[in-house]
């Protein structure tokens, strides 16, 4: 179910109707006008960037790094050839926005990507597709071709002189091309292993070139900003948060689904949207930003607002903004083993920490649910996920590590007892 | 040892890459060639890749065979081992779960009478346990033949999905 509320991306889609998302819906919507007004009055490449760094839009892919500052990072000079591409590649449990906005609105994402590749002076850019979303790839290839046929692709794109072309790469099933190097690699036809940073991809990219790597809510986003102004954009959001986001709300709630709304908004008022508690159960805890953000106790978050910031305060990240909403039933411990599994799966095998680490995580979390934990069990979890974090080339150890210890501080009893008692302090259900 | 058809796809994959870049379409082109396999394979050995369709991929791309087959074994989605005529993959994440996709997962292992990993007997039906497929607002979801994504499967949806493949 796709309910949006007061948004940027999906102002005005009717995501009810089968045409939503064909070019000629989303020029009634207001589509393609700010590639139009950049392209007929010559706007200079550094006033666009400037637009994009003014609108406080940060990544939202999970790192929230402004998008405009990284921009500013690609040599705009350098003369041979240089990429944008786009990281739809969504396999963050819990994280579900980017394959509706392929679904819904996918010229959102061309216009704000040919707007970056006017922006840094790039010629071609590729947009990187989940695997498991292969409907939503075919659809996207469908809106690249209308977009073609229409002009706003291929040279002389509205009879200017700026040539863009736009294609899509099908994805096949590994977590981690979600990490921006590991794409790239996937991108030249590779196993998606990341790379050493730096160099970073602004100057060794994609074959090698200057590359920008942007989420596909963050690209969708640019159209509005161009069109309406970095300021309106700025202020529906707040202060060093601009703009709104697309918040998935996953689990024990009455109406899963994807809410965008401003950055800012109470968790109250979003968990109220989604149709409150499940059955109307307690609230136990929220994960707020997929199941890489550290877990956070209900009462938590129902002091917290859905931004960046105030999600640091409480001590994890908005990340992706995907919301997992639990309920007073689910044993943490089960919980925790499920995503601890997770990451065993997906660890790309590259780094020894991470390779071993997560299946040791696992292990351990495994024996403690299945009632054979042993005393010292906290502590082994402890100073295997020190051996890991850090340690590593990219941040999925980080991101294994970082569930383990925020659910075994919040809920350690839980753990503790299980432990000793060998049976669950929580009689668990998943639903 | 494929058909034309594939063929001409893998072109159209190979066209979206810089001319000396074709190594790019590999993972196009290995996903085409495990459809046509699967579409045309009569037990489930024959629907998978296999070293010669790899080698055969990796030499129209003229790319090195092993760097085929890296990315054939890396990349969860392609099917290495023989597999169902319907390989139904079930997200069981914590999302999913907490939604029903672990239920749902169960579900389909009585109804078919094979544990998760397994492939029935007449070759039909392969069911695997799945990871993050981005649609957890969906939960219960899974994903038949790799490319059908089906939503909000409760048990009724479950049993009418199943009876529209038998």
């Amino acid at each position: 179910m796709a309910i949006f509320v007061n948004g940027v991306i999906f102002d005005g889609v009717d995501t009810s109707a089968q045409d939503c998302w064909k070019l000629e819906a989303y020029v009634a919507r207001g589509g393609y006008q700010a590639l139009r007004r950049i392209i007929e009055s010559k706007m200079a490449q550094e006033d666009v960037i400037a637009e994009v760094k003014n609108s406080g839009l940060r990544g939202r892919g999970g790192a929230g790094f402004p998008t405009g500052l990284k921009w500013s990072f690609m040599p705009r000079s350098f003369p041979g050839d240089k990429y944008v591409v786009c990281n739809t590649d969504e396999g963050e449990p819990g994280t579900f926005k980017d394959r509706d906005i392929l679904r819904f609105n996918p010229h959102a994402l061309i216009e704000g990507m040919i707007i970056a590749g006017y922006a840094m002076g790039t010629k071609a850019g590729y947009n990187y597709i989940h695997g498991e979303i292969f409907e939503e790839y075919e659809l996207f290839e469908a809106a690249l071709d209308e977009a073609r046929q229409a002009g706003f692709l291929g040279n002389n794109i509205l009879g200017s002189d700026f040539n863009f072309d736009l294609f899509a790469h099908h994805g096949y099933g590994a977590y981690i091309c979600g990490e921006e190097t590991a794409l790239l690699e996937s991108l030249e036809g590779k196993k998606g292993q990341p790379r050493f940073k730096p160099p970073f991809p602004a100057s060794f990219g994609l074959y090698g070139k200057p590359t920008t790597i942007n989420n596909t809510e963050s690209f969708a986003s640019v159209p509005f900003i161009i069109r309406d102004g970095a300021q309106k954009f700025l202020e529906a959001g707040k202060p060093n948060n601009g703009g709104t986001k697309l918040f998935s709300v996953s689990g024990h709630v009455n109406r899963p689904g994807n809410y965008e709304i401003p950055l800012g908004t109470p968790f109250s008022v979003l968990l109220e949207m989604a149709g409150g508690m499940r059955d109307g159960k307690k609230l136990k805890a929220v994960i707020p930003g997929g199941s890489s953000a550290p877990i956070l106790p209900g009462d938590v978050m129902m002091q917290c607002t859905m931004d960046y910031d105030s999600i640091a305060k409480a001590g994890s990240m908005l990340g992706s903004g995907a919301v997992i909403v639990m309920n007073e039933d689910v044993c943490m411990v089960k919980a925790l083993e499920r995503l601890a599994y997770f990451y065993h799966e997906e660890s790309c095998g590259q780094c020894t920490p991470c390779r071993e680490g997560t299946g040791w995580l696992y292990k351990v979390i495994h024996r403690i649910a299945q009632g054979e934990g042993r005393p010292g069990d906290l502590e082994l979890l402890d100073s295997v996920g020190n051996n890991m974090a850090g340690r590593t080339i990219c941040a999925l150890a980080d991101a294994a590590v970082f569930p383990v210890r925020s659910f075994t501080k919040h809920f350690r009893n839980e753990f503790e007892y299980l432990i000793e008692h060998k049976k669950p302090l929580v009689d668990h259900k998943w639903c | 040892m494929l058909s034309a058809q594939s063929l001409a796809a893998i072109d159209r994959e190979v066209a979206k890459y810089p001319a000396d870049q074709a190594r790019s379409a590999v993972m196009g082109a290995l996903r085409i060639a495990l459809v046509e396999r699967r579409e045309t394979g009569k037990t489930p050995e024959e629907r998978c890749l296999n070293t010669e369709v790899i080698e055969f991929v990796a030499n129209y791309l003229q790319i090195a065979p092993v760097a085929a087959y890296e990315v054939a074994t890396f990349y969860n989605m392609y099917d290495m081992k023989p597999v169902g005529q319907y390989k139904i993959t079930v997200c069981t994440n914590l999302p999913c779960a907490l939604s029903g996709g672990v239920n749902a997962a169960e579900y389909i292992s009585k109804k078919l009478g094979i544990a998760i990993g397994e492939t029935s007997a007449d070759g039909k039906y392969t069911l695997l346990e799945g990871e993050c497929m981005g649609a957890c607002g969906d939960a219960p979801v899974l994903l038949v033949n790799n490319h059908k994504m089906c939503s909000f499967m409760t048990p009724e949806a479950i049993d009418k999905k199943l009876a529209e493949l038998n």
